[in-house]
């Protein structure tokens, strides 16, 4: 390339002839250079931007060309570098406290239809209907000659009707995998176990998650890949619960009660051992929340934790307790029984007269309502208060059930010196049976609060105490005199040791005002064996009624009462509890001659 | 010597590509056959559960006492009772073995003859 000098002589000389200014000159010439160069630097700037924009544009359409495979291809389980075990991947399943199945999952299969590619509906349609009775071949035909590309036919098909949908030989009828949740032991815990549905479907799986019961609460634990399959141990011991459902679901026809519960629960631990409630479900076969009428009727509510009742006389021990724990009286204090005891409009009677004063052991063994009210009186209001809160009796119990915090007790709004009185014999408070039991366990083990729960509790911790040892075995002995001598005395069990207190609550209408005459809550809380008692039974029968020795009976003594004992019969061998038999000979001394 | 190099150079891609070629199929077969297993670990795991569901079910307390019920005369099985449980004392020692017979003779005619032949 020549370069043109700034001031090119001829052109200098021609213009300095001509008169002109020479300079003029050489301001073209570098105005030409100037614009040469910028025209230059112009079009490499161009280049580099169209560079970097195609850089740019590759980059985009490289990153949103994945993105869209991302999003519109499934999902693929990453196989080269997986944590922990890729294979299982079922919802987990539950055992008891021996590893006996609850429940688990079973492969089926769902059946679902691609209408447009059926070659003859009609023959689907009348083919389906023979095969699922409930299905309608008009309905069908109409839906698969309609505008429909998808319908689910059904959720769960049985290996022979799967094969017989194969017979019919319809390319447009499809099966996808179905993940089922199984209960082997049909209705046995069903209150327990609550049941489990589907989620989100889709055509190769869907979800299975929990309702209810222990599924839904432990849905995150049951579900969570993390633990591989492991499954969740509970407390119940399922052969415990079938004997305690069939011997409580014949008690329950016998005293033609309209309901009724029981609990098992370890004294130590706080391990629910057997929990029924009856009417009961098949969890297979989930039946339908009651859309109207009261809850408490369907066979889904739980009684032992939802069922909040006044539980009657039961509640005696705690006031006897109570007192025996701040000094006031001892198991031998005579306490003043003269009824009726008149506080403002309020009278308080006994069912019989026992004269004008009863040992404190005698009020627990005779139920004395008077006696146990004058022992309130001394307590006050506010320590009772904060002793029935110490055992667990003013929040909803603790255990691990969605259902739990609906068992919420019925507190009076006021809690004045007359309720004070009538919650120590167990009125004007309502709780659940659950909460009578986990307060029981207290005076059983000696004094210390235990929680309620529903898994196997491997290394116990004691929880506070609430009450001195020597104040709950005195309790215990109370309990036990009643049923040797007392208002449960057909709660003997030859060799078991029976202690436990009844009681008869009448039952409150539903729209207030009073209480039904002849329709009674009956509960019998016990404890055996009583001289180391390891477990605390509580059976509540609901309006129970038996035609004995010419009358109709209803108090708990006469229903509850046998009903448990036949219980303890059947439940305490099957816990490993020897009977306790007094032998001849002192143990441990041999006989020997010298 | 620069020629050289380059030719090393080149001969090294060539033998590294190849190297890589290799190990690329032979991690998709290692994937292929662990994919393989996989599914066969599942389907086992799977007949495993459905197995152990079929236990459960054939176990389950309602079935074992109607199956209790109906073989009784043959099983007399009855639910475990408190009177099911014994003491230790009441177990008999077992009894002390029969000494065994030393000075046996065999029997002719009938009669009995020890070998010192006192009757």
């Amino acid at each position: 390339m020549t370069r043109t000098p700034l001031r090119p002589l001829a052109r200098i000389l021609k213009a300095r002839a001509s008169g002109e200014n020479p300079d003029a000159i050489e301001a073209e010439i570098r105005a030409k250079r100037h614009a040469e160069m910028h025209d230059k630097a112009r079009q490499r700037a161009e280049g580099r931007l169209l560079v970097l924009g195609l850089a740019f544009f590759c980059a985009f359409v490289t990153i949103g060309a994945r993105m869209g495979t991302l999003a519109s291809s499934v999902p693929m389980e990453p196989r080269a570098a997986t944590v922990g075990n890729p294979i299982i991947g079922q919802r987990s399943d539950i055992v008891d406290r021996n590893g006996r199945m609850l429940a688990t999952n079973l492969a089926t299969h769902s059946l679902y239809a691609h209408p447009r590619d059926m070659i003859d509906p009609e023959h689907a349609a009348t083919g389906l209907a023979a095969i699922f009775p409930e299905l309608d071949a008009d309905e069908l035909l109409e839906d698969f000659t309609g505008e429909r590309r998808f319908l689910w036919i059904r959720r769960q098909i049985s290996p022979e009707q799967m094969q017989a949908v194969h017979d019919i030989g319809s390319p447009g009828l499809l099966f996808g995998p179905r993940e089922m949740r199984l209960y082997p032991n049909g209705p046995i815990a069903a209150h327990i176990l609550g049941g489990a549905s589907y989620g989100r479907e889709g055509v190769a799986s869907a979800e299975v998650i929990g309702v209810a019961g222990v599924e839904r609460q432990f849905d995150g634990f049951l579900r969570d890949p993390a633990n591989e399959g492991a499954p969740l141990e509970l407390s119940i011991d399922l052969t415990v619960q079938a004997a305690s459902e069939e011997v409580l679901a014949g008690g329950m026809s016998i005293m033609s009660a309209k309901g009724a519960t029981s609990i098992l629960m370890d004294a130590h631990t706080g391990e629910i051992i057997s929990m029924v409630s009856l009417p009961d479900f098949d969890p297979n076969n989930r039946p339908r929340v009651l859309t109207t009428g009261d809850q408490s009727d369907s066979p889904l509510f739980n009684r032992a934790v939802q069922g909040v009742y006044e539980l009657g006389s039961t509640f005696k021990i705690f006031a006897v307790a109570q007192a025996m724990e701040l000094g006031l009286v001892n198991a031998n204090t005579m306490i003043d029984t003269q009824g009726p005891l008149t506080w403002g409009r309020f009278r308080i009677r006994d069912f019989h007269d026992y004269g004008p004063e009863l040992s404190t052991t005698d009020v627990i063994v005779e139920s004395s309502n008077v006696g146990t009210a004058r022992i309130a009186m001394q307590i006050g209001a506010d320590r009772q208060r904060a002793f029935l809160n110490t055992l667990g009796f003013l929040q909803p119990t603790p255990i691990e059930m969605v259902e739990a915090p609906t068992g919420k007790p019925l507190l009076p709004a006021n809690w004045s010196e007359l309720s004070a009185m009538t919650i120590s014999y167990g009125h004007g408070l309502s709780t659940s049976p659950l909460h009578l039991a986990t307060a029981y366990a207290s005076i059983a083990n000696g004094g210390l609060r235990v929680e309620p729960t529903l898994l196997r509790v491997d290394n116990p911790e004691p929880g506070p105490r609430v009450m001195s040892d020597a104040v709950a075995q005195s309790a215990v002995h109370m309990l036990r005199q009643v049923v040797v001598r007392g208002t449960a005395s057909f709660g003997e069990v030859a060799g078991y040791e029976v202690a436990g207190k009844t009681g008869t609550a009448d039952k409150a209408r539903e729209n207030g005002g009073g209480y039904y005459d002849d329709k009674v809550i009956a509960t019998f809380a016990s404890v055996f064996p009583a001289s180391d008692p390891q477990y605390v039974l509580i059976v509540t029968l609901d309006e129970p009624t038996i035609y004995t020795l010419g009358e109709d009976r209803r108090t708990a003594g006469w229903t509850a009462v046998p009903v448990a004992a036949e219980m303890i019969r059947r439940v305490a061998p099957l816990l490993g509890l020897r009977p306790h038999v007094d032998s001849a000979q002192p143990v441990g001394v041999t006989l020997t001659s010298n | 010597m620069r020629g050289f190099l380059f030719i090393m150079a080149a001969f090294a891609v060539m033998g590294l590509a190849f190297w890589a070629y290799q190990e690329n199929y032979k991690t998709q077969a290692t994937m292929r056959e662990t994919r393989d297993l996989h599914a066969q670990i599942g389907a086992a795991h799977e007949r495993l559960g459905m197995l152990r569901a079929e236990w459960a079910y054939l176990n389950r307390p309602d079935r074992l006492a109607d199956l209790a019920e109906l073989n009784f005369d043959r099983l007399g099985l009855l639910p475990i009772m408190p009177e099911a449980f014994g003491r230790v004392d009441q177990i008999i020692y077992p009894l002390p073995p029969i000494a065994p017979i030393t000075n046996s003779v065999t029997l002719s005619s009938g009669v009995f003859v020890p070998e010192d032949g006192a009757l």
